[in-house]
Order: structure tokens, then sequence, then C-alpha cells
């Protein structure tokens, strides 16, 4: 339906968050020659400003939830809670890489900051984004930055290789899940995903239920390629182990939940009447992508890779909810996620302190004797740890149990108990590096855990309160996922 | 009639331009493959009245992307790696996953086929023409998504000259 | 004319023939995607695939009387543009830390 030229108020408030990332990105782009090389960390700190301002708009926005723009962004529980999630992991991956490039001298710039603002505006987009012309290009923004930062150090050989894995798998997935949008837009007439779901119910499925089931299926491929689940999970531990640290940080926990987010929204809203039909896809995608993940991170010596194939494993679990398609599956996925990205910010936060510069020490036994090098340091690892085993007074208890729980509500028995398996199997390898850290004695090699900076000590530490707030008071988070998620109205 | 004859044309051009840009050696050879089969498209583009796509393939795709491949395969100077191995070892395994890829679209094509109605003789005429029409829709429906394909390029810009900038060390 | 060739030359071309084009393309840019070595060309045939995507936007716009895949295949050209851009810049810093585009030599982080 064609609409003024002009937005509305409320349109503007709607995408506010959005408009003053993208203004204050400009800005920093502009004001970057100005500041001098010693002084980049000022970049940085307009970042933290402008990224405060957009959680503070979309709260604001929240007030007024709906669509707008003629159907194509929609501002309600979800998209708020994800906006937020993701403007949190910009913030902490931000204040990370102060510290991060304090080591890497010569290779800050401003640019960096700006690309962890632009690729936010993306990801916020893929979140509250209600036509999929509008879900693609926030992909593509978010997935472009990720691209270059990815491969930032540009001498650093790992770095290229990250940066072309992540580019090449990155498009052929992308082109994926566009032939499954030309195919929706064939036999429905309409990329709106409240249109698409009308036109599924009002007789698209009966006419070319087939075809229909291939789009669907080719959707799902490219999706599966951004979450890392099993067989599309390859390109993860590459670029993860590749990308410095604090990128690696951000790939893995905020373009995850800005893809689950997607692959959520248009699941539930489009596609939801087709939702019977795929449980039986998603179950066993689920259970590949966790034991996949599991399995292979007991082999690794590298953390780095082990914490990739772990975050594979976590995106398995999550799928278990999302395979229960119900309510209380979204709202389980929603808390995982929140849980998922403290705990996987704080680890790789202690990861770029021990790995120091050049990212040297990067192998688990590299943490050995840790507790007796840096105390504060080892004990926040073990907060992580634990919550990424699942153990209880950590949010990644909680997590894993309401993920569980959605999928016995919806009689996902034999999906459980293989989950609950092989989160027990999972055990083992953050354990490893739990003994590593406090039995064993400090390696004369390791050299000294270099001061960590106030940035990267008020990540950690946002990191490990907000993991154990939400294992011991999980429910105020619960209670805002569950209302969010009415998401078909 | 003439339609007809014009489509084989065309999709002749965009297939061997595809098949060759995937089977050739040399990597000058498959860019100018693909420009090709790029125009093949484009033309296709025209036959179905899509004017104004029909101008951005060519000056866009062929005038731009393809120009930028070109400049990069020059910069990179290929002619050591034309003399060498250029198909994976295990070559096998793709071929059998593309051509059953391929088998199975137009198997599920043909049988979907009956569901895509009567072909259509002529586009409704409209007062309006195509770009008319697009730019109706882009600047009112789709206001968000131009409006943010802007800073698309934006990052896009930043990203390839941070990648690709000289050195100053 | 024997009735084969008046089936293969209809008054006007049907949709179906526009998808099966552009389900070859498709399958032509993934058979390249998966088995050539160097990394240009493994670009090229990710080019390839988004033009069969375009072109089936425009067959399904035309079928469907409206407009609307127009816009859609505009901004994937758009995207297609950003991305080729990134990626080869992203091939050129490859090439200059490793003077080789071999697919198989820039694999050295293994399982």
């Amino acid at each position: 339906m064609p609409t003024s030229f002009i937005p509305t108020a409320a349109d503007l408030l709607r995408l506010s968050p959005d408009i003053v990332l993208t203004a204050g990105g400009a800005l920093m782009m502009v004001i970057e020659p100005l500041t001098g090389a010693a002084r980049k960390a000022r970049m940085a700190a307009i970042a933290v400003l402008l990224i405060a301002a957009a959680m503070a708009l979309s709260v604001m926005a929240y007030s007024d939830p709906g669509t707008s723009f003629s159907g194509m962004l929609v501002v309600d529980g979800f998209s708020t809670f994800f906006r937020i999630l993701v403007y949190g992991c910009g913030l902490l991956t931000v204040l990370m890489s102060v510290d991060y490039f304090k080591r890497e001298r010569g290779s800050e710039s401003g640019e960096y900051y700006a690309l962890i603002v632009f690729s936010l505006v993306g990801q916020s987009l893929m979140a509250s984004a209600n036509e999929l012309v509008l879900l693609f290009i926030g992909l593509e923004i978010s997935s472009i930055a990720g691209y270059i930062m990815a491969g930032y150090l540009r001498d650093d050989k790992r770095n290229n290789e990250s940066a072309l894995k992540y580019f090449l798998l990155g498009s052929f997935a992308t082109a994926f899940m566009l032939y499954g949008v030309a195919w929706i837009y064939g036999l429905t007439g309409s990329t709106n995903l409240d249109t698409v779901r009308r036109a599924i119910l009002g007789g698209a499925m009966e006419q070319s239920g087939q075809m229909l089931m291939i789009a669907t299926a080719l959707m799902f491929v490219g999706f599966a390629f951004k979450i890392s689940a099993a067989p599309f999970h390859v390109w993860a531990p590459d670029v993860y182990q590749g990308a410095p640290a604090p990128v690696a940080a951000f790939l893995s926990a905020g373009a995850k939940a800005a893809a689950f987010a997607m692959l959520v929204r248009v699941a539930a809203s489009a596609f939801f009447p087709l939702s019977a039909k795929w449980e039986m896809l998603l179950w066993a995608t689920a259970l590949a992508t966790m034991i996949v993940g599991n399995f292979a991170a007991l082999r690794q010596s590298n953390i780095k890779r082990m914490l990739a194939y772990s975050s594979v494993a976590h995106a398995g679990y999550i799928l278990v909810a999302v395979t229960a398609h119900s309510e209380v599956g979204i709202a389980a996925v929603m808390f995982y996620l929140a849980s998922y990205v403290l705990m996987t910010i704080g680890v790789f936060a202690v990861v770029t302190l021990v790995a120091s510069k050049g990212e040297r020490f990067v192998e688990i036994d590299d943490f050995s004797g840790l507790v007796q090098r840096q105390p504060m340091l080892a004990i926040a690892l073990t907060i992580f740890l634990f919550s990424l085993i699942g153990i209880p007074l950590t949010g990644g208890f909680f997590a894993k149990f309401y993920v569980f729980k959605a999928a016995l509500d919806s009689n996902l028995t034999w999906l459980t108990i293989l989950g609950l398996l092989n989160s027990a199997a999972a055990a083992f390898y953050y354990l490893r590096v739990l003994v590593v850290m406090y039995m064993k004695p400090a390696a004369e090699g390791a050299g000294p855990v270099d001061p960590a900076g106030i940035g990267i000590k008020a990540a950690i530490v946002a990191s490990a309160v907000g993991t154990l707030y939400l294992g011991v008071y999980p429910s105020a988070v619960l209670d805002f996922a569950g209302k969010a998620a009415q998401l078909v109205k | 009639m003439l339609d007809t004859m014009f489509f084989y044309m065309f999709a002749l051009l965009a297939v061997a331009g595809a098949i060759l840009t995937i089977t050739m050696r040399s990597a000058v050879h498959c860019a100018i493959s693909l420009i090709a089969s790029l125009a093949g498209v484009a033309g296709l583009y025209l036959l179905q009245k899509a004017e104004f796509l029909f101008a951005v393939q060519l000056v866009l795709y062929i005038g731009g992307i393809m120009v930028l491949f070109l400049f990069v395969i020059m910069l990179v100077n290929l002619d050591s790696a034309a003399k060498e191995r250029q198909f994976h070892r295990r070559w096998a395994g793709g071929a059998v996953a593309a051509v059953l890829a391929g088998a199975s679209a137009l198997w599920l094509l043909s049988k979907g086929a009956p569901s895509f109605g009567s072909p259509v003789a002529q586009a409704a005429p409209s007062p309006d023409g195509n770009v008319e029409q697009l730019a109706d829709l882009l600047f009112r429906q789709y206001l968000v998504p131009f409006e943010l394909a802007s800073l698309l390029l934006l990052v896009a810009i930043v990203g390839s000259v941070l990648m690709a900038k000289k050195r100053t060390s | 004319m024997p009735p084969e060739l008046t089936q293969l030359l209809p008054a006007s071309v049907p949709l179906s023939w526009y998808l099966v084009l552009s389900a070859i393309l498709f399958s032509l840019g993934i058979a390249g995607f998966l088995f050539r070595r160097n990394i240009i060309t493994v670009f090229m045939s990710i080019e390839l695939m988004l033009n069969a995507v375009n072109l089936t936007f425009v067959a399904f716009s035309y079928h469907l009387k409206q407009v609307d895949g127009h816009i859609f295949s505009f901004f994937v050209m758009v995207v297609a543009a950003a991305e080729a851009a990134v990626g080869l810049a992203i091939i050129l810093t490859v090439f200059k830390n490793r003077a080789t585009l071999e697919i198989d030599e820039v694999s050295s982080m293994k399982l």
C-alpha cells in the first residue's frame, strides 16, 4: 500500500536506534582522520556512547510497538529483546577491542569501531524486519562488516584465511537463501512475512505444496550456514580460530544471535503453517549439530578452535528449542541466546588477555597455572566455563533447562535425552580447561599475563555478573521472553 | 514466435557463457565468458519488459562488477596459475552434487509446472513505464531498504579500502 | 511443422522455461563453486548463482504482473556489487600475503 513520502513520528521512533547508529557511524568515519594515531581509543568512546544511546532508544521505541514503513519494520518484544542483546554484545566487544589494540600497536583505526557500529545496524534490522527485503539487507550489512573485521589484521595470514573462508561460504549461503526467497515470492506473490503466511494459509499449499517445501528448504540452507548448523558448520572453526579474538567473540555471539532471531521470526511468522512438516528435518539438524560440535571440540588443543566447536554445539541446543516450534520454545531460544552471548563474550575476553600480543598463547596448555598468575581472571573464567557446561547458579543451567523443558512439552523425548547426553559429554572439554588452570603449575615459557585495561575488565565483570544474574534470578528475563514469544498475532 | 527465437538465443548465450566460465583455464577467459552470460541474462530481462533491470545489468553488473573483476585479475597476474592444475582432485564429488542439484530441480519443476497457470501473453498495459512504476515502489513502499542499501554500500567502501589500501609502514 | 517442433516454438515463452533456465544457471554456479580451485573463479560462480536468482525474480514478477520482483532484483544487484568490492579486496590481500590463489594452498588451519 503506497504511503506518503514522509514517515510518521511513530515510524521514526521505531527506526531511531538504527538511525542514530548509522548517523553516528558516518560521523565516526568523518572524525577518524582527525584523530591522531595514538588516540584511537576516542573512537571507541564514541562507539560506546552511540550504542548506549541506541539501547535507550530501543527501550523507548518499545513503548509503542507495531509495524511501520508499510509493514516492513516491526517493533515488538521479540525485536526489542534482540536489539538490546546485540547492542550489549557490540558494547562489550568494543570494550574488549580497546585492550586488544593496546597490544597490536599500529593497527587500530576508527574504521574498526565504525564497522562494529554498522554491523549492529544490520543485526538490529535482522531482528526487527518484517519483510524479506529488509531482512536480506540487514543480513548483508552485518555479514559484510563481519567479513572485513575477520580479516582486520591484514598482515596476519590466519586473519586473511578467516576472512576469505567466511566471505566465500557466507556469500554461497546468501545465494541459497535468495533463491529460496525468489521462489517464495513467486508462489505467494509477496515478500512480506505476514502476507506470505496469509497466502500459505489461503491455499498456496494445495496448489504448489512441493515447490513451497523446496523454497523453504533452500532458505533453511542459507539460515543454517549463518547459525553454523551441521552440515553447514564447516566454516565456523576456521573463521573463529583465524579472526582476532574480539572479532571472534562478536561473530560468535552477536551475529549468531541475530541469525537465530532471523530464523525464528521467519519460521514462526511466515512459515508457521508449515512448522509441523519441518519438525523431522529440524530434529535431525539439531541432533547432528550437537553431536558434531561436541565430539569435534573434544579433540581440539587450540582454545579458540575448541570454543568455535563449542559454539556450534550450543547452536545445536538452541535448534532443539526451535524444533519444539511452540511459544515456550521461542522463549527458551531467547533466554538461551541471552545467556550464551554473555558467557561467550566473557570467555573470549579472557582468551584475549591470555593470548597476548600476536595471539601467541592460544593453546589450552597456555592456560596452565592461571590461578597462580592471575587469580581474578581464573575465577571469571571458571564462572564462564561453569555456565557453558550448564552447572546450576549460572545462566547456562537455566538456559539448557528451559530448552529441554520446551522440547519435552512438545513431546521430543528422544531429542531431549540425546541432548542431555551431549551436554554431559561436553562437560569434558570444558573441565579440561579448568583442570589445566587449577591443577597444572605455570609453565616456564608462559609469559606474565599483561595487565588488563579498564575496558576489558569492565567487559569481563559485566559478563560474569550477567551470567550469575541469569543463573540466580532468571524469571525476569524469562517472563519478558515468554510475553514476547507471541509473534503470530 | 519472434519472442521465442530471442529467448533461445539469449538463453543459449547465458548457458554457454556459464559453462565456459566454470571450465575455462585462464581467469581472464572465465571473466569474459561470465560477461557473455550476463549479457544473455540482460537480454532475457528485456524480453520480459524489465527495461530498467536490463540497463542496470549492463551498466552495473557488466560495466562495474566485471570490470572490477578484470582489474583484480590483472593486478594479481595469474599467468603462472594458467599452467597449473585447475580442478580439484576430488572433482567427482562436486560434479555429482551439481548434477543431482540440477536434476532434482528440473524434476521438481516438471512436477510443479502445471500450477503456474497459462503463459502470460501480454502484461496488462499500465499508464506508467517500467521505470516510473519502479520509482513509485522504491520511494514509497521500499524506502527503508533503499536508504539502508546506501549504508551497505558505505560499509563495502570502508571495508574494501581498509583491506586493500597501500601499507604505509 | 512436425508436432514436436510446434511444442518447442510456442507463441510466447511460458514461465516454466525461465525457471528451468535459472535452475540450470544456479546448478552451474554450484558446480563451479564446488570444484574450481582458483579463488577468483569460485567467486565468479557465486555471481552466476546470484544472476540465476535475479532471473527467477524477474520471471515471477512478469508472471504475477507486479514490479516487486524487479525491486528485489535491484537490491540483489546492489548487494552483489558490494560483495564483489569487499570480496575482491580480501582476495587481493590474500594474494599479497601468499602469492598464490589456489584454494588448497590457502587452507592452513586443519581439523
